[in-house]
């Protein structure tokens, strides 16, 4: 094996091939901003509102519930689709109603079922959460996820 | 110990030790909330504890690597630290760092405030401040290592170190970049999170288990730099086109479909390389050394690795596979023993390796120590058996049959509660190590410890 490749040629093989594939990885990566900003998300524009719910969803660190879009932690509910499970993506208004109405019914205080806690929103917020899941449930997934279940 | 100033070393095992028990207790608190939903539920509710759980995973880990680097970087410069004043202070900064994360997290101190509140993205939730904090410490590190580097005698295994973990470092100033686009948010952060585990942090593992072997075989330095070389080459080449796995359903191009799946297909190269050339460096070897422990450590970390990263990896990366796995309890089968066997394993190996040397003695509580590998190790496996099966339920009434997510919690229920049992082994195994780490009975083998 010594004869065959000496550690030099293995050292030159590790840092030439990691640079091209660093530099191919960062060319793909270009290319899919533009795909994002043009194609996936372009249909819905990312509002004041949008902006905030997304704030409101860090705040309060729901991802550590939650999956959205397939990530974060599973012991809650996929929300990417929400707004269609709940029959609402095309009623920002019935949204806005539903989401209200959700948070306000929590925590459910049902003996052996999963808590979800009581945040105290202001309505500002809860719109704005209402038109961030709108938005999320506008971008092109790839067909993601199979069904309404999420 | 060779050289005074690897004593730096020391504080930093003890002070990742600390965060690991902390991380076994949140697991474990965790798993409960899964099985008693209504227990604590509003005093403390599961996502806190879920961060505290994964946030001090993360930091014990890099106290570990940090520590190891301070350990390992002297013996192979021959020379002594550039300044373990300023090792001290980076090590008082993360504390402090950690201790804010803690307080912060358990009380919601400060919700929403740009600097001292959460942030809320999945593993980096840390407040502003806290990340300033580690970056300020991470620099103050790398100073410090590649100074001893550079005036040192330098070998592969500091060069690959060092790579590593200047990546790392580098990779985790996307935790600043926060855009209000989610997709592309979620985008850059597995610039983070994938490049880390599958790539910067490999190249940190595949280093410190060179050096363990090194030490332990006493096989020619020649044949295990080399290999080093070629094992971190198929790491990097199958990882970072690998980041594609996680951008099937996120918002970007097909292309990733392919592109991913093949790249991560590959990545099972790398853990494969590392089982296989660890096994024989060990067959190899002439050398007997007194350190058992420390090998069973090394070996289980290669091997576990390949379990938990390749084979469970492998099992849910392809995307027509992925589609209906994505973002469900196999996804935490796989977290859980690609963690625990790369990254746990190996610091638990160098620890081992180190605490001895360290404290200027023989090795010791060799069987105690191992007996904690088996009740970790065994732990992890039977969670990550017991999940799989949930997930394997999940997957299929959920995504195929599209029942809703708490309809069928009910289901899986039996499996949460053997989760709950093998966190109990892993807590217990993990609390038997500490002990065989820093409590020893017979009297130290020179008049007084070296320092
Ligand atoms: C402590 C865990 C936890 C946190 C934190 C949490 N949730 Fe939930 N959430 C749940 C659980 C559990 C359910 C399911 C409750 C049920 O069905 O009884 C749920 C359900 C929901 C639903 C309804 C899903 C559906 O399919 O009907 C929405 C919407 C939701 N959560 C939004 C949020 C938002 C927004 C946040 C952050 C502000 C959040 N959740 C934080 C646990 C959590
Ligand atoms: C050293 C051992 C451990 C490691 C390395 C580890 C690692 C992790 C990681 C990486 C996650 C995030 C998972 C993901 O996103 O897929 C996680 C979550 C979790 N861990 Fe652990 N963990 C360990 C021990 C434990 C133990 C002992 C328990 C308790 C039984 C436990 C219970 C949990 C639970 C319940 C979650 C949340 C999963 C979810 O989102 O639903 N862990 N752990
Ligand atoms: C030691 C190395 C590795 C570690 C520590 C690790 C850890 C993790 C963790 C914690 C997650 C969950 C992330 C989240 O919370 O969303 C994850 C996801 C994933 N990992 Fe790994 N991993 C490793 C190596 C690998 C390898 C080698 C493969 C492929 C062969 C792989 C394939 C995947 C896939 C496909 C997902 C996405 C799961 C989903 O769709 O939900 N991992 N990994
Ligand atoms: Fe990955």
């Amino acid at each position: 094996m010594r004869e065959v490749m000496t550690k030099t040629m293995a050292r030159n093989v590790f840092y030439g091939g990691s640079l091209f594939f660093i530099l191919v990885f960062l060319a793909m990566s270009f290319h899919s901003v533009g795909y994002v900003v043009n194609k996936s998300t372009a249909s819905a524009e990312i509002t004041e509102e949008v902006a905030l719910g997304k704030h409101v969803w860090e705040k309060h660190a729901c991802i550590n519930c939650h999956t959205i879009m397939g990530e974060g932690a599973y012991f809650a509910p996929e929300l990417q689709n929400v707004m269609s499970r709940w029959g609402v993506s095309d009623d920002p208004e019935g949204a806005f109603d539903a989401m209200q109405g959700w948070m306000e019914a929590q925590p459910s205080g049902i003996e052996g079922r999963r808590q979800m806690p009581q945040f105290n929103l202001s309505d500002e917020e809860i719109r704005g959460l209402s038109e961030f899941f709108l938005w999320v449930g506008k971008v092109d997934t790839q067909g993601w996820p199979p069904n309404d279940a999420g | 110990m060779k050289y005074q100033s690897q004593k730096v070393a020391y504080w930093y095992f003890l002070t990742a030790m600390a965060v690991f028990a902390v991380q076994g207790l949140g697991g474990r608190w965790a798993g409960c909330s899964y099985i008693a939903p209504n227990f604590w539920a509003d005093v403390v509710p599961f996502n806190i504890v879920r961060m505290l759980h994964t946030n001090s995973l993360i930091v014990w880990l890099l106290l570990g690597f940090f520590g190891a680097a301070y350990f390992l970087v002297p013996e192979e410069s021959e020379r002594e630290i550039h300044s373990p004043m300023l090792a001290y202070i980076q090590l008082g900064i993360l504390v402090l760092g950690t201790a804010g994360v803690v307080v912060t997290y358990l009380f919601d101190l400060f919700p929403g405030h740009w600097l001292l509140g959460k942030e809320g993205r999945e593993f980096i939730e840390q407040p502003v401040w806290v990340k300033l904090g580690i970056v300020v410490a991470s620099l103050i590190f790398l100073f410090n290592i590649t100074m001893t580097v550079l005036k040192g005698r330098k070998t592969a295994i500091t060069n690959v170190l060092l790579l590593g973990l200047w990546g790392l470092v580098l990779l985790f100033l996307f935790s600043f970049y926060n855009p209000t686009n989610l997709v592309l948010d979620k985008m850059f952060w597995w610039y983070i999170v994938h490049l880390w585990v599958e790539g910067t942090w490999e190249l940190v593992m595949a280093s410190i288990l060179a050096f363990l072997l090194l030490k332990l075989t006493g096989v020619d330095r020649e044949i295990v730099e080399k290999w080093l070389y070629v094992i971190v080459a198929t790491a990097l080449f199958s990882g970072i086109l690998g980041t594609g796995h996680h951008y099937y359903w996120i918002g970007l191009p097909s292309y990733w479909q392919w592109v991913g799946s093949i790249f991560s297909a590959l990545e099972v190269v790398p853990f494969f390389a590392m089982m296989s050339f660890s096994f024989v460096m060990v067959w190899m070897g002439r050398r007997d050394h007194p350190n058992k422990a420390a090998l069973l450590w090394a070996l289980g970390a290669a091997t576990v690795a390949f379990f938990g990263a390749g084979v469970w990896g492998f099992l849910h990366t392809l995307h027509g596979v992925n589609y209906y796995t994505h973002g469900t309890q196999i996804t935490a089968a796989h977290g859980h023993l690609a963690f625990f066997g790369a990254y746990v394993s190996v610091n638990l190996a160098i620890i081992t390796y180190a605490m001895p040397i360290l404290r200027g003695r023989d090795p010791y509580n060799q069987v105690m120590n191992m007996v904690s590998f088996w009740l970790m190790t065994g732990g992890m496996a039977f969670m990550t058996f017991v999940l799989t099966f949930a997930g394997t339920i999940q997957t299929h009434m959920q995504r195929v049959l599209g029942e809703n997510f708490m309809e069928i919690q009910e289901s899986m229920h039996l499996f949460y509660i053997m989760r709950w049992g093998a966190g109990l082994a892993v807590v217990v195994g993990a609390i038997l190590f500490i002990y065989a780490q820093l409590v020893i009975h017979d009297k130290p083998k020179s008049a007084s410890s070296e320092g």
